[in-house]
């Protein structure tokens, strides 16, 4: 184990080279560029022996992707918003022909207006089109989770994506524990699926035209791979605690023991969050957070077992999803506490914050957690969806 | 490289040859389309394997049906628009694993898109793939329309035809532009080797050319004029009648562009005038009519301008 201070985007870019897997297709786009450029420079320096392939545009990065991995590559990709938002159709492609890509995503704000910063609109925009998400806190999160995804990925035969924050983490250097290559190379593996375009012996066709008595069934498929990559993840998880001796799960419940009240959300504001939760503690308020670590698939029990019984919880959007009622997270959370019991049914709310790099600190949570104080005092939620730091918002947050 | 030295083209070995495109697909009876696709693929040696690939398209829908397949060799298709680029994937996943001693045959990566999915939305990515230089051979299908969502114009679409989004009216004359010279624009961006081609005689044109596209190490284009009965309203037996007349009115030249350097592979003996190729076809029936003697006279001029500066190009 080996200690150096990395950005985000390095730290993946880093764990790619640990791998060197087969192809590389990439577009540059602010602010997953660097990766791209940090992998380029192990190419040219002849410290990887993957293929650089330097294409014109994400969506012909994600078909080189699809490409290389249905002929029996291991193929990786690594985008923002715009770009990810232009792979959109084929993503869906990726994951209905059960190809186990890993894409690193760097998740900024889409388009409308023109942004570079960090939220998730990008990555939940796709949340449907059959990829496993894994999110990250922090630089060392990045790495860690990127070192698991092809476990996953290519057991589950889903594709992938591992998504930090664009410049919060992507960009910010921090201290980070390193696997040795050897360890990293022996627990990922090499690439040895049972079939491939280019097998011996064995022609395969992929992506047909799939009419009504047969698509369903190819849909249900990816459903039932989708629900087992659960297992799976919990699989890898323990092998890399292992190895490493940091333990992961689908989310992180932070001081969540005996909260009355939660926050739930995804990435680096959760550090800040639980900077929050702590201090309120010291007050003597019971304020804890839990952190969704895996969006897809949707942590649903886990959030059952962590919500049960709390008074009231906040869940925290870094996206816009423009249902007139809440964010995607929001909508799915309230959604899984439905079955438990109305003794220990949470009252719950949707706060959309972030947005196009919206900033959040201390004083925004401490907000919050006071809102949920005096909503669970007053026993009903007043305003179900609302915005954080919006400004003359006055139904709003802020703080 | 398997490419024999002491090849010889006779019609008959090559019909002899196991086909790689199983008949049974489901396109249309008199369609160029699968024609161009058996043309192209007895073009690889029987011991080298290949990867054929295709963009969304009536050749798609027509010969992939889940779970039955009309090729024998291994097949991809993801969209309509990236299949250039699908196909460099595929051929850079063959040199990685190769190299890394994976695999150890030879295989040949060739990827067919119908005029939509190459003149029009996958130009792009048709683009890159060519520029990048992926060992692969691109070929478009070109029959001049969007006919697997029903006879729309695309930039294939010749002036004058009558298409669905190009329809003839008492204020329409049917498209108003001339087609796209694709073929051209591939040639520009320095590949080893472009060519057009379409189904005449005994194949060896389109045999010779997709042979050497195969052969030639790096990105290689095919044009393929390949008509649809459907689009074109001619009858269906009448399909290489309606190729040789495209070629004989100069209508579409059969060259080719090797390393930069263009050379004409058939000139006419006698330059059949535009509307023995055009009275053939239902699209262009309105142009017959009295009082439209100008757009034959139009589609005559282009043809004829067309044709003295390609002749002037390969000189």
């Amino acid at each position: 184990m080996k200690r150096d201070r990395m950005s985000g985007n390095e730290a993946v870019a880093f764990a790619m080279k640990q791998i060197d897997p087969d192809v590389m297709g990439a577009f540059p786009i602010t602010p997953s560029t660097e990766i791209p450029q940090y992998y380029s420079k192990y190419i040219a320096d002849g410290e990887v022996h993957t293929e650089f392939v330097a294409v014109e545009s994400e969506h012909s990065a994600m078909s080189t992707c699809i490409g290389a991995s249905a002929a029996g590559a291991r193929a990786i990709t690594a985008t923002s918003s715009a770009g990810l938002a232009y792979m959109w159709e084929l993503l869906y492609v990726a994951a209905s022909s059960r190809l186990p890509i890993t894409m690193a995503v760097v998740n900024r704000a889409l388009t409308g207006p023109i942004n570079i910063n960090n939220d998730h609109s990008d990555s939940m925009g796709c949340r449907d089109a059959g990829w496993i998400q894994i999110y990250a806190e922090n630089n060392q999160e990045v790495y860690d989770n990127y070192i698991q995804a092809m476990p996953i990925a290519e057991h589950c035969r889903l594709p992938i994506m591992i998504c930090q924050d664009g410049f919060i983490t992507s960009h910010a250097v921090e201290n980070i524990e390193l696997l040795e290559d050897d360890q990293v190379r022996a627990f990922v593996g090499d690439y040895e699926p049972d079939h491939y375009l280019l097998k011996k012996g064995e022609p395969l066709a992929v992506g047909p035209y799939g009419i009504s008595a047969y698509y369903m069934e190819i849909k249900k498929a990816q459903a039932e791979a989708m629900k087992d990559s659960r297992r799976r993840i919990y699989e890898v998880a323990d092998a890399f605690a292992e190895l490493s001796g940091r333990r992961y799960g689908m989310i992180e419940e932070y001081m969540m023991d005996d909260a009355e009240f939660a926050i739930v959300l995804i990435g680096s504001s959760a550090g800040t969050a639980k900077a929050a939760a702590r201090q309120l503690r010291d007050a003597g308020v019971k304020a804890g957070v839990v952190k969704i670590r895996v969006f897809r698939p949707f942590p649903w029990e886990e959030l059952q077992a962590a919500l049960s019984g709390v008074k009231a919880v906040a869940v925290m959007d870094k996206s816009e999803g423009f249902s007139g009622w809440g964010g995607p997270l929001f909508a799915e959370t309230r959604a899984a506490m439905y079955d438990v019991s109305e003794a220990h049914r949470p009252l719950m709310m949707s706060f959309v914050y972030g947005l196009g790099g919206r900033d959040v600190t201390i004083s925004t949570f401490d907000e919050i957690y006071g809102d949920l104080a005096r909503t669970a005092e007053a026993g009903k939620v007043e305003n179900i969806y609302r915005h954080v730091g919006v400004r003359g918002d006055e139904e709003g947050i802020q703080g | 490289m398997t490419e024999k030295a002491d090849y010889k083209y006779r019609l008959k070995d090559e019909l002899n040859k196991k086909g790689r495109f199983a008949p049974g697909h489901r396109l249309c009876a008199g369609c160029g389309a699968g024609v161009a696709v058996n043309a192209v693929l007895r073009a690889l040696e029987e011991e080298d394997r290949a990867v054929v690939s295709n963009a969304t398209s009536c050749l798609e829908v027509s010969t992939f049906i889940y779970p039955d397949t009309a090729y024998e060799d291994s097949y991809i298709h993801s969209a309509f628009e990236n299949a250039a680029a699908m196909t460099g994937g595929v051929e850079t996943a063959y040199r990685v694993l190769k190299k890394r001693g994976k695999i150890d045959e030879n295989f040949k990566f060739i990827c067919f898109g119908g005029d939509g999915g190459t003149y029009d939305i996958g130009l792009q990515s048709l683009s890159g793939a060519m520029e990048r230089g992926h060992d692969m051979v691109y070929v478009c299908y070109d029959n001049e329309a969007y006919m697997n969502t029903g006879i729309q114009r695309s930039s294939a679409t010749p002036r004058f035809a009558d298409a669905t989004t190009t329809p003839v009216g008492s204020e329409s004359y049917g498209k108003k532009q001339n087609k796209k010279d694709l073929t051209a624009i591939v040639a520009a961006h320095g590949v080893p080797y472009a060519a057009q081609t379409t189904m005449l005689g005994n194949f060896r044109d389109i045999h010779e050319k997709a042979r050497r596209a195969i052969y030639t190490e790096g990105p290689c284009f095919l044009n393929v004029l390949a008509p649809c009965p459907r689009g074109w309203r001619y009858e269906m037996e009448d399909l290489a009648e309606i190729c040789q007349l495209a070629v004989d009115t100069c209508v579409w030249p059969l060259y080719e562009v090797v390393d930069g350097e263009w050379r004409l592979t058939y000139e006419p003996r006698n330059k059949r005038p535009v509307s023995d190729f055009l009275e053939r076809q239902g699209r262009f029936a309105h142009m017959f009519r009295p009082g439209n003697e100008w757009m034959i006279e139009e589609a005559q001029q282009y043809v004829d301008e067309k044709w003295e500066k390609l002749l002037a190009r390969c000189k």
